[in-house]
């Protein structure tokens, strides 16, 4: 399975709980933002990101599940 | 108080419980909250001035409740709710973040972000290291017997904050007791005058940082050279911004160091497993932090009707959060009363959940896990000093944990 992961900088309150939840595909930008670690840009493997997406206490993160 | 719940709100099944209550147990909910443990997600409760408010107990409609925007944390509406009575007389200004509601609070929450990422509290670990190694060596040089909040669960967190933000630990004492007063005090007049000491003490503070040629490193002298010089933040906000960073900073992480030692005690076998194994530790701590919900009460006003677990919050009523019950819904976490390493505890609302949810949250952690580990490594031998019974702990305050906690090793 895939997921395609999608976030919302706009919403993001800098909280962590992705980088936290799903370190090898959430990290922290500069300006404290959750950000997508090179290589998942276009989809990743990791069945964690579905609990970063819970784990975020304002929904700014959106998985989908992907064929490709 | 029965001829006041015919005042208010639709009919319930039981009589309102008074909220908040004092814990019975340290580490537990109060006994008198089992009525809000019947399965329903909220439940009435009266207030000690007689105001009917909502209690919210079940975990999914906590987190919907704390991610609903049409729920305001704005102390200066009439109707938020006033959860004791030391608070009647300081919700009459703006709070810094954990009292604004979006966009405002947006605004503040975005300046403090980069300071509070996990990757920042990852690079501070080495140096919260040496801090509790040298409040250990202190102690043990010293003892046994140790009273552990004063001398290891406070000064930790309070170096800490103080080194973040730029504020001379050398005036702790003041700044420590003040706190107390502010959240433990039982008049409002008494929390007030705390906080006028407090802002005073941080105003002056943020003046001299202004006049300083050099600025210090410190968060506040960030705020003083930028924010306040380019007009984004008034004096006024940067006080309320300190004063809440300052004492979030310390008095939360201080109770959950000695209320999480004294929970540990009382679980031997617990205590036992998290020696044996000290890569247990981060799970220890989130375990922690939801079985002791230390920051009980969150509190919020409802700005229109809001249909919920079968309840209508209307438009104007207070709505406060217990933690302590939501982190023990049965539907979220089987046996719930049980400290378990291994439930691979998340989702807990103890840091709170939506735009509020705590901006420290990762250094917290990164103090949990470095002064539980350091305080079980280094005495192998740590029990309490006197019978758990008669160790004092905090009754209905703000926020939860050990008066005192005499130990020795």
């Amino acid at each position: 399975m895939r997921f395609k992961v999608s976030i919302d900088t706009n919403v993001c309150i800098g909280a962590g709980q992705c980088a936290l939840a799903a370190p090898k595909v959430f990290t922290q930008d500069d300006d404290g933002f959750s950000a997508l670690l090179p290589g998942h840009e276009d989809g990743t493997d990791e069945p964690m990101v579905k609990e970063a997406a819970r784990a975020c206490p304002v929904g700014a993160i959106t998985v989908s599940e992907t064929t490709g | 108080m029965t001829e006041l719940t015919d005042m208010t709100g639709p009919a319930t099944p039981a009589d309102p419980v008074a909220f908040p209550q004092d814990r019975t147990c340290p580490y537990h909910p109060p006994t008198g909250y089992e009525p809000l443990r019947d399965g329903r997600a909220l439940s009435r409760v009266t207030l000690f001035d007689g105001r009917e408010v909502w209690a919210v107990t079940g975990h999914a409609a906590a987190r919907a409740l704390l991610s609903d925007p049409r729920l305001s944390s704005d102390r200066r509406r009439p109707e938020f709710p006033v959860p004791a009575e030391r608070f009647q007389g300081i919700q009459d200004r703006r709070v810094a973040l954990l009292g604004l509601d979006d966009p405002e609070h947006n605004r503040q929450r975005r300046m403090m972000i980069p300071e509070f990422t996990v990757r920042r509290a990852t690079e501070l670990r080495p140096w919260i290291q040496r801090v509790v190694d040298g409040l250990l060596d202190a102690m043990i040089a010293q003892g046994p017997p140790a009273e552990l909040v004063s001398s290891f669960a406070l000064p930790v967190p309070s170096t800490v904050i103080c080194h973040l933000l730029g504020v001379p630990y050398t005036d702790h004492e003041f700044f420590e007791e003040q706190s107390r007063r502010l959240l433990r005090s039982r008049t409002a007049d008494q929390a007030v005058a705390a906080r006028a000491r407090l802002e005073e003490y941080i105003g002056g503070l943020i003046d001299d940082k202004a006049k300083a040629a050099e600025p210090g490193d410190g968060i506040l002298d960030d705020l003083v050279h930028q924010q306040l010089r380019d007009g984004v933040l008034d004096r006024a906000d940067v006080v309320s911004l300190a004063l809440i960073l300052l004492v979030a900073g310390h008095e939360t992480t201080a109770n959950m160091i000695s209320l999480g030692t004294f929970t540990l005690l009382q679980h031997p076998e617990r205590l036992a497993e998290l020696r044996a194994d000290p890569a247990l530790l981060p799970a220890a701590v989130e375990e922690l932090m939801r079985m002791l919900s230390i920051a009980e009460g969150l509190q919020r006003v409802a700005l229109e009707d809001i249909e919920i677990g079968g309840e209508t919050i209307r438009a104007g009523e207070g709505v406060l959060f217990s933690t302590s019950v939501i982190n023990r819904d049965p539907a979220q976490y089987e046996d719930p009363d049980s400290l378990d390493f291994h439930r691979g505890t998340r989702h807990h609302v103890a840091f709170g959940f939506g735009i509020h949810q705590c901006l420290g949250q990762n250094l917290a952690r990164a103090e949990l896990e470095i002064a539980l580990g350091a305080l079980l490594t280094r005495l192998p031998g740590l029990r309490l000093a006197v019978p758990a019974e008669e160790i004092p702990f905090k009754r209905g305050d703000t926020i939860q944990g050990m008066l005192e906690l005499p130990v020795t090793w």
